[in-house]
């Protein structure tokens, strides 16, 4: 009857912001010609808090907890990039027993962020009990946050020139004792995934992303070793004290969405044993002493010495209305967070306040390759891909 | 690589590229290179294909605010060499007009960090095929990262009951914004101190 064909015309739909696999706040307008992704314009920017416009406005120390907000997932890690780069300008070094609560803290900031991106991956693919089993570490590994800190995730722990208060002997020892059991529970999810029929059809050979690329796009941490390269900033730019850790850097070959779950896996093994170090060398002789460093013009006095010395108490006044001046100067410091190199570009003009402090979140990097990773996928792939760049909203929209 | 090594990567490349990169500076074991806005393409496809760089892999894209310089805007570029193990920080000096090349032909992850660049400090990058604002709302106006914007900004965001709908406004603040002057008046102020106004101005 009808002589015209009929117009063909692609299907648009919104995929979030409230959808359980967006990972959060991301919307993602997908074109689909039948079920193949033709297009894929994500939208950003629900959850921007102007985080660089506010630190702008606050003293190096009230800037740390905004790194808390970010990568909500592994809050230490973010913290820990801010105080490499002032103490990079400030030309500071950190004590050994303060590097070494920095590298035990980041590890199980790592181990937090895989555990929750693997499992919630299983779950975008559809398994249910992974999240169940892993979630319950997490909330051992948030305990031992709260116990350093008093805050299960915004910890605002770390300060320049170290950490803000030494790790009680019994809150050490319970962190060893629950490394070996940790790796039981690694197994136990390794047997529920990784040789699965389902998860292995959703994973395998999804969101391949050749190395070339992946340099390219700006892409860093698991994404880049899922393709093959042996890069981790822990290794080839090491800092703190990771230079003396032994561990392994596991790389993938294929660059698709199940070597990158794998190489999570594998991470998370090679971080209890740099947990592991950390708390032998925190145990040894030489692992003991102060947590920040000594000097009263970069970190507070102790207060009992406030009770004595007029002059820690002027300290004291100074650095918590004025602050730390920082030199001025230009620096970038970047650390292997557990989502690739997440950097600070801090430039100081050499007052008490940042002059500007850019963000460099790896999110954002990897999800900006949605469009060229997602197109020619089906639409039930975005969520794998999704799943597998480890994306989280709180650094992605700053 | 040490000092010594990033000055002699510094010094060759600006030799290499007469007139788009103008000079070099190593600060805090981190290497700058000045260039010339125009040129910034010409430059970072010689650091990606010269096989003495090898800078790969694409970094960080951002500008910083000068409002009292004539060309106000720092447009810098951050690259990374894996085979060098090292850094590079490009800085081009741009305005309100000028017109940046964009990077996306030679780097396709410079896209989203133009966008970025643009919505919030309003550096204009020409040859990008998509110029939207990428974080701030839609319809949003200004440039939050200026200096010269008010950190409460202009315009609030609230559910109205009545009308069922978000609405917007303009701010209005119960109490103004408070920002502290902590600098001590023996090292940096350059005003005259309150009760001391007789005194006149510093010699």
């Amino acid at each position: 009857m009808n002589e015209q064909p009929e117009q063909l015309r692609n299907f648009t739909i919104n995929f979030g912001p409230q959808h359980p696999a967006a990972h959060g706040v991301l919307r993602l307008v997908l074109e689909l010609d039948g079920e193949v992704v033709a297009r894929v314009d994500p939208h950003i920017g629900l959850l921007h808090r102007g985080t660089e416009k506010l630190i702008e406005q606050k003293t190096y120390l009230q800037a740390i907890p905004y790194f808390d907000r970010l990568d909500y997932v592994a809050p230490m890690n973010q913290e820990h990039a801010f105080c490499l780069a002032a103490e990079k300008l400030l030309g500071i070094e950190v004590p050994r027993r303060g590097q070494l609560i920095r590298v035990l803290y980041c590890e199980i900031g790592r181990i937090l962020s895989h555990l929750l991106n693997v499992t919630t991956q299983a779950m975008d693919v559809g398994a249910l009990t992974p999240p169940l089993w892993g979630f319950e570490e997490r909330e051992k590994l948030m305990v031992f946050y709260e116990r350093a800190s008093g805050s299960r995730m915004h910890a605002a722990f770390f300060r320049v020139g170290g950490v803000h208060q030494d790790l009680p002997q019994k809150l050490v020892d319970d962190i060893e004792a629950w490394c070996d059991p940790f790796l039981k529970v690694v197994d136990d999810l390794d047997r529920l995934l990784t040789a699965n029929r389902i998860f292995k059809q959703r994973n395998v050979d999804i969101g391949v992303v050749p190395l070339k690329e992946a340099w390219e796009w700006g892409f860093s941490g698991v994404m880049v070793r899922g393709s093959g390269a042996a890069w981790d900033l822990r290794k080839s730019q090491p800092y703190e004290c990771y230079a003396e850790m032994d561990f392994d850097i596991p790389i993938g070959k294929n660059g698709d969405c199940y070597d990158r779950y794998l190489i999570r896996m594998e991470e998370m093994r090679q971080s209890v044993r740099i947990m592991k170090q950390c708390i032998q060398k925190l145990n040894a002789p030489d692992g003991r002493g102060p947590v920040v460093v000594e000097d009263n013009k970069v970190a507070p006095p102790r207060r009992g010495e406030m009770k004595r010395s007029m002059e820690a108490l002027i300290h004291h006044f100074k650095l918590y209305t004025e602050g730390v001046h920082v030199p001025a100067g230009e620096v970038y410091a970047a650390v292997e967070a557990p989502k690739g190199e997440f950097g600070v570009y801090l430039i100081s003009d050499g007052t008490n306040k940042p002059y500007k402090c850019k963000i460099r979140a790896p999110g954002f990097a990897h999800l900006q390759a949605m469009d060229h990773i997602c197109r020619g996928h089906l639409l039930a792939d975005v969520s794998a891909i999704l799943g597998s760049l480890d994306i989280v909203f709180g650094e992605v929209d700053r | 690589m040490d000092d010594a090594k990033l000055d002699a990567l510094g010094q060759t490349i600006v030799s290499a590229l007469p007139g788009a990169a103008t000079g070099h500076s190593v600060a805090f074991n981190q290497l700058t290179v000045d260039v010339e806005a125009s040129k910034i393409v010409e430059v970072v496809k010689y650091l990606r294909d010269d096989p003495s760089c090898r800078f790969i892999n694409f970094t960080d894209i951002t500008a910083a605010d000068y409002p009292s310089r004539e060309k106000r805007f720092d447009v810098i570029y951050h690259f990374l060499s894996p085979t060098l193990n090292t850094r590079i920080r490009l800085k081009a000096q741009a305005d309100e007009t000028t017109q940046v090349p964009s990077l996306i032909e030679v780097f396709p992850g410079a896209d989203w960090f133009e966008r970025e660049a643009y919505d919030l400090y309003g550096v204009f990058f020409v040859g990008h095929p998509d110029m939207r604002r990428i974080l701030t709302d839609y319809g949003f106006e200004g440039h939050p990262l200026r200096k010269d914007f008010p950190t409460t900004g202009f315009v609030e965001v609230r559910y109205d009951d009545q009308e069922k709908r978000v609405v917007y406004e303009p701010v209005r603040l119960n109490q103004e914004f408070r920002k502290f002057d902590f600098l001590s008046p023996w090292e940096g102020a350059d005003y005259p101190l309150p009760g001391d106004e007789k005194a006149g101005p510093k010699a």
